[in-house]
């Protein structure tokens, strides 16, 4: 198991992990979002590529109301 | 249809000089109806991280305001440096699929809300030279409105008050300046409390008025929506019509002096 920050919070993911395995565990594959792997944008083309490694820190974002 | 007026910013076109926000509503159904009240063709939105765990079944802005229906503009609120400016906005790219209109706002004091001129157009900078199209809130400062536009940005928006305060126009003057000098479309952005700000904002001259607050925090945010629609035409074409020139120290009689009856002497 790997230690990485999601959104600011220390969780564990299985070794090997990619980005997509993140996304799909937090129901989030297919809605619009945007996701950030120490400080660089990962490229949604790139989900399936990017393994996540230990320490790794990861942004997901999305759109909310704003003025 | 040929649009005489259309509002032209960057590479693009639109019929409606109302923008507005989509933050502070009840509920989403609220958001959409007061956005689709309005008319307005670019809604705001801002960045932020999702709630790990939240169902992606569950619906979120963009399914009630989609980007194949609306022109996202997504915004840097809630920065106050320019690098966390930078990389929001670029994220939000990524998140809209590539469309580069953003809003570049970088705030100087949480308490005013009021932007940091100088971190705002070091963002701007590093944006424009990434491929942005920089839509710049800003100061009523002609200097650093006129900075923006010489560095590339596709709009200044300057302020009429604080954000939120609902105060409208302070500074017309200043505005007026601005309008003046500027080659880029000049919107107003901030401070609108009420329809006649608006219609105020558009007869000095400006290209469109973005509003949030005045809408969502008035006691009926659709009527409201509605009200600041026909407040930003009648203001165009107010400001289109040229207005009659204002006396100061005489009136001038709408009804002809002549012909009049026989009259008592004065």
């Amino acid at each position: 198991m790997n230690n990485i920050r999601v959104n600011g919070e220390s969780c564990k993911v299985p070794g090997g992990w990619r980005v997509s395995d993140l996304l799909l565990d937090l129901g989030h594959i297919g809605g619009r979002i945007a996701v950030e792997r120490n400080g660089e944008i990962v490229p949604r083309s790139d989900y399936e590529q990017v393994s996540l490694q230990a320490n790794d820190n990861i942004e997901i974002v999305s759109a909310i109301g704003g003025g | 249809m040929n649009d005489m007026d259309a509002l032209i910013i960057g590479e693009h076109s639109f019929h409606s000089r109302l923008l507005v926000g989509s933050g502070k509503y009840r509920d989403l159904e609220q958001t959409r109806s007061a956005i689709i009240g309005s008319g307005a063709e670019i809604v705001t939105v801002a960045i932020r991280r999702t709630n790990i765990g939240q169902n992606s079944n569950e619906p979120n802005l963009l399914s009630v305001i989609p980007p194949g229906e609306f022109t996202i503009l997504p915004n840097s609120a809630g920065c106050y440096l320019a690098e966390d400016a930078v990389r929001t906005l670029r994220l939000a790219r990524e998140l809209l699929e590539g469309r580069n209109l953003v809003k570049l706002e970088v705030l100087g004091d949480a308490k005013t809300l009021y932007p940091n001129m100088p971190e705002t157009l070091k963002a701007a900078k590093i944006l424009i030279k990434d491929g942005f199209e920089v839509m710049a809130y800003c100061s009523d400062d002609p200097i650093q409105a006129r900075m923006l536009e010489d560095i590339g940005c596709v709009a200044v928006m300057p302020l009429a008050s604080l954000i939120g305060s609902g105060m409208g126009i302070l500074n017309p003057w200043n505005i007026g300046i601005i309008i003046e000098q500027s080659h880029v479309p000049v919107i107003i952005d901030a401070g609108v409390g009420t329809a006649s700000d608006a219609a105020i904002a558009m007869e000095l001259g400006c290209d469109a008025v973005l509003m949030n607050s005045a809408i969502a925090h008035a006691s009926d945010p659709v009527r409201m929506a509605r009200a600041m629609m026909n407040a930003v035409i009648a203001g165009r074409d107010a400001f289109l019509a040229g207005r009659m020139p204002r006396h100061h120290y005489h009136g001038d009689p709408s009804s002809p002096t002549s012909g009049l009856i026989e009259l008592n002497e004065q």
